[in-house]
């Protein structure tokens, strides 16, 4: 178990986490990479970047 | 078994509470009054309790001995007829307005005139248990509070009680099922449907118990109709005394709510249902509150929404009274609603 980055809600963590791999909080829908293993880090995943025109 | 009857029950708010209250585990509901309908079945008026229930109404003057009575009567009615109610039953749950303000001036001010009794007002515990939930425990008078009013503090509450909020502008949009069962121009189908109508921009009753529930010096109230049958969604303007981060809000309303069972905090960053909506809360108790903060200023935008009938009156008495008799807080509200709806 860690805490999203983005709310500071509890995340739960697999038996095997894999670097990269993607989550999403529970709480407040963000979804979150695993940056690093020891000790687990979490991050903001990037999303899909366009410009939409803007 | 608890022995309850509802004074009051062929209007929309006291539907909702036999409904609910004919599904508790610990309840018997006795007898259930309305002068209109005395003699008729609740069901001629209620079409959801067809095969639920043959109770009859009758008249207020025919209630017998209970051991708690829910009145869901008019404005004054409550007030004028409490120590009538007090003889008849050890513990009265009141979804009036009534009792709802704890100092006489404050009545006054906002009701229009005197209060008939005034010594009660303080006996009264105002009843949204996410306020007052120790001193529910064992209480045997309790008013609870008007669905606007426990929209707008519940979702204020973390803020204020974190001593953070300078100055609160709150609108509710509202739907029709809060103007009751009777008929009147304004809700005339050709006149009400598909309205958007301010029908309170200001002076509306509910800022009294806002104010003293929260304690904040600064409070504006507006009330809107929309073209919706139950529910309320309040969206609360707050001017903070500082610039709040995102994690900081998530702490405090988590702090506010955590174990609560009828408040969930929806702040959503993915998915269509970020914000709280109460389309999705019909016939249930719950409340949902969010947040999000204008990064550019110092404004919070403190959001609610419930269902008017339930969490705003029924709902909330029923919990209440789970509370007084040291029942499961979440016996006979265990609905989670409908979706889509």
């Amino acid at each position: 178990m860690t805490n999203c980055p983005v709310c500071g809600g509890a995340v739960e963590i697999s038996d095997d986490p894999v670097e990269g791999e993607l989550l999403e909080c529970p709480e407040c829908g963000s979804e979150l990479e695993i940056l690093g293993l020891d000790p687990i880090a979490l991050g903001e995943a990037p999303t899909a970047e366009e410009d939409w025109g803007e | 078994m608890i022995r309850a009857s509802i004074a009051g029950a062929s209007g929309y708010a006291g539907g909702e509470l036999l409904r609910l209250l004919l599904g508790h585990p610990e309840v018997e509901v006795a007898e259930i009054t309305s002068e209109r309908l005395a003699g008729k079945f609740a069901h001629g008026v209620h079409p959801n309790l067809r095969g639920a229930t043959r109770l009859q109404f009758r008249g207020l003057d025919e209630l017998s001995g209970c051991d708690v009575l829910f009145v869901c009567l008019p404005h004054g009615e409550s007030s004028r007829r409490v120590e009538d109610f007090r003889r008849i039953a050890g513990r009265i749950v009141d979804l009036g307005a009534d009792f709802r303000l704890r100092d006489p001036a404050a009545y006054e001010r906002w009701y229009g005139g005197p209060h008939p009794c005034p010594g009660l007002l303080g006996r009264f515990v105002y009843g949204i248990p996410e306020l007052n939930r120790e001193a529910l425990r064992g209480a045997d008078l309790v008013a609870c509070a008007g669905c606007n009013a426990t929209a707008a503090i519940l979702a204020l509450k973390p803020l204020a009680a974190a001593g953070v909020v300078e100055s609160a502008v709150i609108e509710v949009l509202v739907g029709s099922s809060e103007a009751g069962n009777r008929g009147t121009a304004a809700s005339h189908h050709p006149e009400r449907s598909g309205a958007a109508r301010a029908f309170k921009p200001t002076g509306h009753r509910h800022l009294g118990e806002i104010a003293e529930a929260l304690g904040v010096r600064e409070l504006h109230f507006s009330a809107t109709s929309i073209e919706m049958v139950r529910g309320v969604l309040a969206t609360c303007h707050v001017f903070a005394d500082r610039a709040l981060e995102d994690r900081e809000l998530w702490r405090i309303y988590r702090d506010a709510y955590a174990g609560e069972p009828f408040v969930r905090i929806v702040k959503g960053r993915s998915g269509i249902h970020r914000y709280p909506e109460p389309g999705i809360l019909a016939g249930t108790n719950y409340c949902d509150v969010g947040f999000e903060r204008d990064p550019e200023t110092k404004r919070v935008v403190a959001m609610s929404a419930l269902d008017n009938l339930t969490k705003g009156a029924a709902g909330q008495a029923v919990h209440a009274f789970n509370l007084m008799s040291g029942f499961r807080e979440t016996a006979g509200l265990e609905f989670t609603g409908l979706h889509p709806i």
